[in-house]
């Protein structure tokens, strides 16, 4: 398992890991404060929509607390051309692309399906049904390929893409097939799995038999396990595996040993099926805590670490009063996207909504 | 002068891909066995000889992984043609068709196209084995967001396919398998008409009869016997299951009074109980009697010595249009 930081903020390069260790070694001060300004505001900003979700203001929160370096750690490894194909718990990769987060809270206050623009900001939307936005991935890496952006001697042209999926749904039929469709390909993509341990009430156990990172081998796709709690480790292992996949060197699986230590979702309860004890072991195991013991080695002083939580109450804030003022939408955004083009069943029944709609204005409106 | 030619529906839909792939360079054509073979029915004979292989490719046996990564390739600009070899191979893709490509411009708001063409040689009457006669169009046109339309002639195979390909829509596109030998004339400078609007094929004053795909002949033939016996029956070719042209169907009806609605598909739940109530809702004081349904029973696709007393022949249809007029 590639390891750079220990739980305690020790960091070392083993010798075997050198190549990623290098990696490392080009980062600069304010990147490792990138990292951890990036993953406190993950943190935060879980808090904060949890609790509108308590409030009443979200229809459901999917946690992602423990996952931070995981998440932040590989978001910025990617490039500036490549594509993400994110699963629908993963908030942090999407503060790393500059994504809206209250296009992520709209969705789930109930707002629409995803609101932001997958081709403007190459992160695309959620997938809800698992792996299904997997093999999306590989065929869009194929169509990289197809397009001849790979390899080309520019790095400035050529693209990858990533796309992220949990240890549940690596039991996925569309996950294995994706493996293959990639592999035979030679599509630019890495497999990046957050093996979390849990799919909600369901060890990693039910779902294989073998290390997660082994599943691509007999497809023809090599893979790595990494220290998902480390950030430099999940930075630097994707970095090379996506500038590898630029380069034409085909899909590459990394997975991302880590835990969640919230609930699968706020309509979960854990503590019907782990203990407190394994909680207790992962929360000692802080992603967060890590960076900041890390940082705090390297020099960093307080000032930072409370500048990072002055600026997360005020996202915490704004974020609340952007939830509350969010509206319900239009009724006619139920008919609006449905096709492309002119489809007269939806145009007559919206129509015929309107019209309905209408007559309880005629009537001088409901009582 | 019209530029006319006589082809098979199979050479048709495979001129028609042709044109299409010639017009856009985007136009990828994929599924199994669709290279060097040209399909199992050779739809796709030749297109690797004229475009190349990165223009028509083998795909693994896999009709998920056939559909989803089409989806992505869409996404990057795409128009993907996925071949599903038989239509009762076509649920492993179920989930990626319902849940992502029949979604994915609505959950975008309309930020993402999916010009995505799915074509799947489908029905019975060919003395198959079990999977390879089934007309599973229904679940299809039930699902928002897709479009599902099948042609009944050369001309129409010529053109739809180009019109499907075209699309910005998902579609689903029916090939009538045991049609795929039959000859007709496409004329290949003018389209005769949108992919989803229907034709009427004979007409007719005493009762209609919609079909679809490859019901059409079954139809036209039962209307030639009809004529024989005094009955005057109009011939719709539906040509599209979503959305349906109900326009056509309602002027025809609303002439003869009279309605029957046929394909080979299980009956209970289908695309003619839905034409049956919409026309029952719409042109109630226009009908004579019931909206008829004549299709297959409501059982597993039979093994092939039996397909001959599953599948409506034109004696059901006549059958049918005899107790119509008994109302």
């Amino acid at each position: 398992m590639v390891q750079f930081l220990s739980p305690d903020g020790t960091y070392a390069v083993p010798a075997e890991y050198a190549e990623y260790g290098k990696i490392i070694a080009d980062l600069k001060e304010e990147d490792f404060l990138k990292f951890y300004r990036h993953m406190s505001r993950m943190r935060h900003f879980d808090g904060e929509a949890t609790a509108l979700q308590r409030q009443g203001q979200l229809g459901l929160w999917v946690p992602a607390v423990g996952q931070e370096a995981a998440q932040i750690g590989s978001g910025h490894a990617v490039g500036k051309n490549d594509h993400i194909f994110p699963s629908y718990r993963e908030h942090g990769v999407a503060i790393t692309h500059d994504i809206d987060l209250m296009a992520v809270l709209k969705m789930l206050r109930g707002v629409n399906h995803g609101g932001w623009n997958p081709d403007e900001t190459r992160f695309h939307l959620y997938a809800i049904v698992l792996g299904t936005q997997v093999i999306h991935a590989t065929g869009y890496a194929m169509g990289v390929k197809f397009d001849g952006k790979i390899g080309t001697g520019f790095a400035e042209r050529d693209e990858a893409v990533i796309t992220y999926f949990g240890d549940g749904a690596t039991a996925e039929g569309d996950i294995s097939e994706s493996f293959l469709f990639a592999a035979i390909n030679k599509a630019p993509l890495v497999f990046f799995c957050q093996n979390n341990q849990w799919a909600i009430s369901s060890s990693v156990e039910t779902q294989t038999t073998v290390p997660l990172y082994q599943r691509g081998a007999g497809f023809g796709v090599p893979g790595i396990r990494i220290d998902g709690n480390d950030v430099l480790a999940s930075y630097a292992v994707t970095k090379k595996h996506m500038d590898d996949a630029r380069n034409g060197g085909g899909p590459f699986m990394i997975e991302a040993l880590t835990y969640r230590i919230g609930a699968h979702t706020t309509s979960d309860d854990p503590t019907k099926y782990r203990t407190q004890e394994e909680v207790d072991y992962w929360t000692a195991r802080d992603p967060l805590t890590r960076l900041e013991k890390f940082l705090r080695r390297q020099g960093i002083s307080d000032s930072f670490f409370e500048k990072c939580a002055e600026e997360n109450e005020i996202m915490a804030g704004e974020i609340r009063a952007q939830t509350f003022a969010l509206q319900a939408p239009p009724i006619e955004n139920m008919f609006q996207h449905v096709y492309a083009e002119s489809h007269p069943l939806i145009e007559e029944q919206a129509a015929w909504l309107k019209g309905y709609e209408a007559s309880f204005e005629a009537e001088g409106g409901a009582a | 002068m019209s530029n006319t030619v006589e082809m098979t529906i199979v050479k048709a839909i495979n001129a028609g891909i042709r044109k299409a792939m010639a017009d856009n360079e985007k136009v990828l054509v994929f599924g199994q066995d669709v290279a060097a073979l040209g399909g199992v029915f050779r739809v796709t004979e030749g297109i690797l000889a004229e475009f190349g292989p990165k223009r028509i490719f083998n795909s693994p046996i896999a009709e998920a992984g056939i559909v989803g990564t089409g989806i992505g390739l869409a996404m990057r600009g795409y128009r993907p043609v996925a071949e599903i070899q038989f239509d009762g191979f076509v649920f492993p893709a179920f989930n990626q068709i319902t849940t992502q490509l029949a979604k994915m411009h609505n959950r975008s708001e309309g930020a993402t196209k999916m010009p995505m063409v799915i074509r799947i040689p489908y029905g019975g009457g060919i003395g198959a084995i079990e999977h390879h006669s089934e007309s599973p169009e229904a679940y299809f046109a039930h699902t928002a967001g897709l479009r599902v339309i099948s042609p009944s002639n050369p001309n129409d195979a010529y053109w739809m396919i180009q019109q499907a390909i075209a699309s910005e829509d998902p579609v689903l596109f029916f090939e009538p398998k045991r049609r795929y030998w039959q000859k007709g004339t496409v004329d290949l400078d003018s389209p005769p008409a949108g992919m989803h609007q229907a034709a009427v094929l004979r007409q007719g004053k005493d009762v209609t009869i919609a079909a679809y795909g490859p019901m059409v002949a079954t139809a036209l033939q039962a209307a030639e016997i009809g004529a024989t016996e005094g009955r005057s029956i109009e011939v719709i070719d539906m040509r599209s299951m979503s959305p349906i042209d109900y326009a056509t169907i309602l002027e025809s009806v609303k002439r003869t009074g009279r309605l029957i609605v046929t394909h080979e598909a299980s009956t209970n739940v289908s695309v003619s109980s839905e034409v049956a109530a919409r026309v029952a809702e719409l042109a109630f004081y226009h009908l004579e009697a019931p909206v008829l349904r004549v299709g297959g029973f409501d059982v597993p696709y039979p093994a092939a010595k039996l397909e001959e007393k599953f599948l409506p022949d034109a004696d059901r249809l006549l059958e049918a249009v005899d107790r119509s007029l008994g109302y």
